[in-house]
């Protein structure tokens, strides 16, 4: 009887300790593929408004209502092989880029609030910033394309043609400038780039924009106070005999 | 025509047992396969407006028909309807999702409530069609399962769903789920999808009966557990019951049947039944049918009846 018990207890625990080695081997391989998934990749064109990369994954429901939303077929749902995560909203510009809808429907169709309805002005989204390879800009070669500047829906602000001087017998080059603080990423001059592999895309601004840091500042920008009592400097004048501290010692002639 | 010293078997009612034979003519056939052509209309309608809603732009009053899929959708733009599971796991990644989407949740519940949640299986889920032509042709080409394994499995599954939606933080099931990957691919656009869906379907089909809905799917686990106490059962009419079996033969979750617990409850009770409706029309004896739990009454066989009819025997 008492065998019995201690058999029938160690087949108990038997079976717990196998479906809890059964449930941990699956969970790491479950786990391991979604961290896989989710970090599949760093960038991928979202909807306009939609939040950042992590928390858009953690709350897209993958419905496709934004896809129903869009009135020009822009958003796809990333299906299995789209290197994407699963069953989440891109757009592919160069395809078709967003046409930025004043009254934005996409982000209205959104159950989760994956997209973001804090995003009032379609202006403020930011789906990417667009770059120029001005290696193969035709503008940097010196022809008059600017197409992009012409095509881009905040025109002026995200996009500028510049005057770009070169040197005597050439005459000067109007080149496209893009500024990140007006960019919204809609990917038209990715579409509207005529040559054979676009020249300005969109990318993700973390990719490609560098930070200056606060310990440079810029005197001719901004006010920088003067803090530096300059009148130390101000040797030669009758009467003072403190000598400027720092590089005078160069001058005492010991050298 | 039976030869008259063939015993005839006799059901714990004293009725004799009698096998479930297909009528012959094609109208007896379409009754008994009525809920069978129900569900397959339902299942392929949803996805049918749901694609015509985004491929062809169908309205009804102004207003799109069914946007979405069935993670989350809008019926005539105002009637929202999430996937209670799928938002339970969002909201365990640690964001709280729209009222849009919370209320849409309830607005299930509130119907899984009344028809029941595995209900959602049977009736809804487009790859409850693929499990059951797997398990068709398993039938008839009479493929052994290559293991066993508890069907009980299906709510560790659910457990390491929910806690992996916290570890992880991204809602765990909807990202490698074939069903979201099924209804996805076929309403937006085909994909690498049905690699998925072709693997759960030779898993039902080589490796174990009723493997994917029947043993680890979590989706199914989850309404069973939530749809436990819904309204519409299968009510069990113990007195004409002469225990044949053709129903627990022909049901693709053969242990909610117990005929103990069903004669004291006048019903099958379990949650894991997905109100498919395939047991009541294969039962020669009429003793299933489709009830609310309101109206359904255990009825005993009585004592004396029964061991009169055994004397009689």
């Amino acid at each position: 009887m008492s065998k019995n018990a201690s058999n029938s207890r160690r087949d108990f625990l038997t079976r717990m300790g196998q479906g809890t080695a059964l449930a941990a081997t699956g969970g790491l391989v479950w786990m391991y593929l979604l961290n896989q998934q989710a970090h599949a990749t760093p960038f991928a064109i979202r909807p306009p408004g939609s939040l950042a990369e992590a928390d858009f994954n953690a709350r897209c429901i993958k419905c496709g209502q934004c896809v129903d939303a869009c009135p020009y077929d822009t958003l796809k749902l990333a299906t299995a092989e789209a290197g994407i995560p699963i069953g989440t909203p891109y757009f592919i510009p160069k395809e078709i880029p967003c046409f930025m809808c004043e009254d934005i429907p996409c982000l209205k169709a959104c159950p989760t609030g994956a997209i973001d309805p804090a995003l009032e002005n379609i202006d403020d989204s930011r789906m990417g910033l667009a770059v120029i390879d001005i290696e193969n800009c035709l503008s940097w070669q010196g022809l008059r394309c600017e197409i992009c500047h012409r095509e881009c829906p905040v025109k002026d602000k995200a996009i500028t043609v510049e005057h770009h001087p070169r040197r005597i017998s050439k005459h000067a080059m109007f080149v496209p400038l893009v500024h990140s603080d007006a960019c919204t990423g809609c990917g038209i001059c990715e579409k509207a780039c005529p040559t054979q592999k676009a020249a300005i895309r969109i990318v993700q601004p973390d990719l490609v924009q560098g930070q200056i840091g606060d310990h440079y500042r810029l005197g001719w920008t901004i006010d920088t106070p003067i803090t530096q009592d300059f009148k130390a400097y101000d040797r030669g004048k009758k009467g003072d005999d403190t000598p400027a501290p720092d590089l005078d010692f160069l001058n005492e002639g010991s050298l | 025509m039976n030869k008259v010293n063939k015993p005839v078997k006799l059901g714990p009612n004293g009725r004799p047992v009698r096998p479930f034979v297909m009528p012959e003519s094609f109208t007896g056939k379409l009754i008994v396969w009525r809920y069978l052509l129900l569900r397959r209309a339902l299942q392929l309608g949803l996805l049918l407006l749901f694609f015509g809603t985004v491929r062809w732009g169908w309205k009804l009053a102004g207003q799109p028909v069914l946007t979405g899929n069935l993670s989350s959708s809008e019926f005539l733009g105002f009637i929202p309807m999430s996937d209670p599971f799928a938002v339970l796991q969002i909201i365990l990644t640690g964001q709280l999702p729209l009222q849009e989407a919370l209320i849409g949740a309830a607005i299930i519940l509130a119907i899984v409530a009344v028809i029941g949640g595995r209900t959602w299986c049977a009736w809804v889920c487009p790859v409850n069609m693929v499990t059951d032509l797997a398990s068709r042709i398993r039938r008839q080409l009479n493929i052994k399962d290559a293991f066993k394994i508890s069907r009980k499995i299906r709510y560790s599954v659910l457990a390491l769903t929910l806690v992996l939606s916290i570890l992880t933080g991204v809602a765990a099931f909807e990202w490698v789920s074939p069903i979201g990957m099924l209804h996805r691919e076929l309403i937006f656009g085909i994909g690498a999808g049905w690699i998925a869906i072709l693997g759960v379907f030779l898993f039902d089909l080589l490796i174990l009966k009723n493997g994917w809905c029947g043993h680890l799917c979590p989706l199914g686990a989850f309404y069973a557990v939530v749809g436990k106490v819904a309204q519409l059962r299968i009510a069990f009419d113990t007195p004409t019951c002469t225990q044949c079996c053709e129903c627990v033969k022909v049901c693709p979750e053969p242990q909610v049947f117990n005929f103990k617990a069903a004669t004291k409850t006048g019903m099958i009770a379990s949650g894991e039944c997905t109100n498919c409706g395939r047991c009541i029309t294969v039962c020669p004896e009429d003793t299933l049918k489709f009830d609310l739990r309101q109206h359904i009454k255990p009825q005993q066989v009585t004592e004396t009846t029964e061991s009169q009819q055994r004397r009689a025997a």
